[in-house]
């Protein structure tokens, strides 16, 4: 079987609103693709104004570590203080890095 | 007041299915439409009020147009002025949140002003067929000034991108779109789809009212932490707002029923458009204060004292201007 190789996936749930804002931002941190899909939930902000446009949006991305250390410092400096946004980060295993990773990016 | 007319606009459909929604939210019942149903429903009204708009713009003398529009403008962009300044006397609200406000209340909601279109229809008054422009062109201005009177706040959005929400919307985009296709595809062309975008409209409209009535119920109960100026003012605003509305378009000429409609645009607050460039442009603008106002309190109002007293309003002021 072929080698695993270690890349960062982070996850990000957000109001809805902020979608075309966030993934620019994702790109320009570096990030190669994305899955965006349709959340709901609540959280200690609660409810927000997005509830009439369309709830949450969770977006996943697989990007190498020094990517992942950009886009958390983007969320920190852009969108935590402002927004109701949850992020998490789990180490795991792809095949195809190339994919995810661009050239000479650790 | 006609008590005929209120109770007619109380018991209308879209009115009491809006009141179902609300009961419904306050049982903690789900009645809410699944969202992409949701979503098609707004797309529907947008498109259908731009398209009869545009059609009717067709019959329309460009002269006489055009002191309407340059009185849209001007209110479009005086009453976030005044919604700002009130506001500062009202509340003790700061100024990010008093521009948030400014921005919501100066710009209109489509389904109070598809509900009075609704309410003349019923009675059978005429009114001009340029009212959807005149409703495009007030849904833009307030936003902006609203965000300009706030200053951009920190972490806020360059003035750009607030435009380019606000612009390619899909409301503004949508009715301006259907207004052109209206146009030029004229009543002949129209009349084809006509059995979609006519016979069905008022159902629709239930549907999408029933869904606002869910919303709205959800946010009543955060009225109490709003505080008592802000309620005062989601209910007087637009009163006063309305009536220089409909005084002001009978004095340039219009007809009572497109009085009232220039009424209903000055007196409805926005809670789609407004609420996204708020978010994107003011981050640091409570959300609950100006969707609790402008969705929980002004919209029903409107919905059921409003519309026929703005109707009442222009009657009574047609015989000063006559």
């Amino acid at each position: 079987m072929t080698a695993l190789t270690p890349v960062t996936s982070i996850t990000i749930v957000a109001e809805s609103v902020l979608e075309m804002r966030l993934l620019s931002d994702l790109k320009e941190a570096g990030a190669r693709g994305w899955t965006v899909t349709s959340a709901r939930g609540d959280g200690p902000r609660g409810r927000r104004v997005s509830e009439i446009e369309g709830g949450n949006i969770r977006v996943e991305v697989i990007v190498s570590a020094a990517v992942a250390t950009r886009i958390w410092q983007l969320l920190e400096d852009k969108y935590f203080p402002h927004y109701a946004i949850a992020a998490w980060a789990s180490e795991v295993g792809v095949i195809r890095a190339g994919r995810y990773i661009a050239e000479g990016d650790s | 007041m006609n008590a005929d007319v209120i109770t007619g606009s109380l018991l209308s459909v879209p009115v009491l299915a809006f009141i179902l929604g609300v009961i419904a939210a306050r049982m903690k019942a789900d009645l809410r439409l699944p969202d992409a149903v949701y979503q098609a429903t707004a797309m529907y009204l947008l498109l259908a009020i731009g398209l009869k708009g545009g059609v009717a713009l067709r019959d329309s003398n460009p002269t006489e147009v055009a002191g309407p529009i340059l009185l849209s403008i001007v209110l479009g962009l005086t009453i976030p002025v005044a919604a700002f300044f009130v506001l500062r006397v009202m509340t003790k609200l700061g100024p990010i949140d008093r521009g948030a406000m400014a921005a919501h209340y100066g710009s209109t909601s489509l389904v109070t002003f598809t509900a009075a279109l609704v309410f003349l229809d019923t009675l059978g008054v005429q009114y001009e067929g340029y009212v959807v422009t005149l409703l495009a062109i007030i849904e833009v201005p307030g936003i902006l000034v609203g965000l300009l009177l706030a200053g951009r706040a920190a972490g806020g959005a360059r003035t750009s991108e607030v435009l380019r929400e606000v612009v390619t919307g899909r409301s503004v985009l949508l009715l301006a779109g259907g207004l052109v296709i209206g146009l030029l595809a004229g009543p002949v062309g129209f009349e084809r789809v006509s059995p979609f975008f006519v016979t069905l409209f008022a159902g629709v409209l239930t549907m999408f009212l029933l869904e606002m009535g869910v919303l709205t119920g959800r946010r009543l109960g955060d009225m109490r932490t709003a505080g008592l100026g802000v309620v005062l003012f989601a209910v007087l605003f637009p009163i006063t707002a309305g009536a220089i509305g409909v005084a002001s378009a009978l004095a340039i000429g219009m007809s009572p029923g497109g009085s009232m409609i220039l009424g209903v645009l000055c007196a409805s607050a926005s809670y789609i458009a407004a609420p996204a460039a708020v978010r994107l442009a003011l981050p640091a603008a409570n959300p609950g204060i100006t969707l609790t106002t402008s969705l929980g309190i002004t919209f029903p109002f409107n919905l059921i004292i409003g519309i026929p007293l703005y109707w009442w309003m222009a009657q009574e002021l047609a015989g000063v201007f006559a």
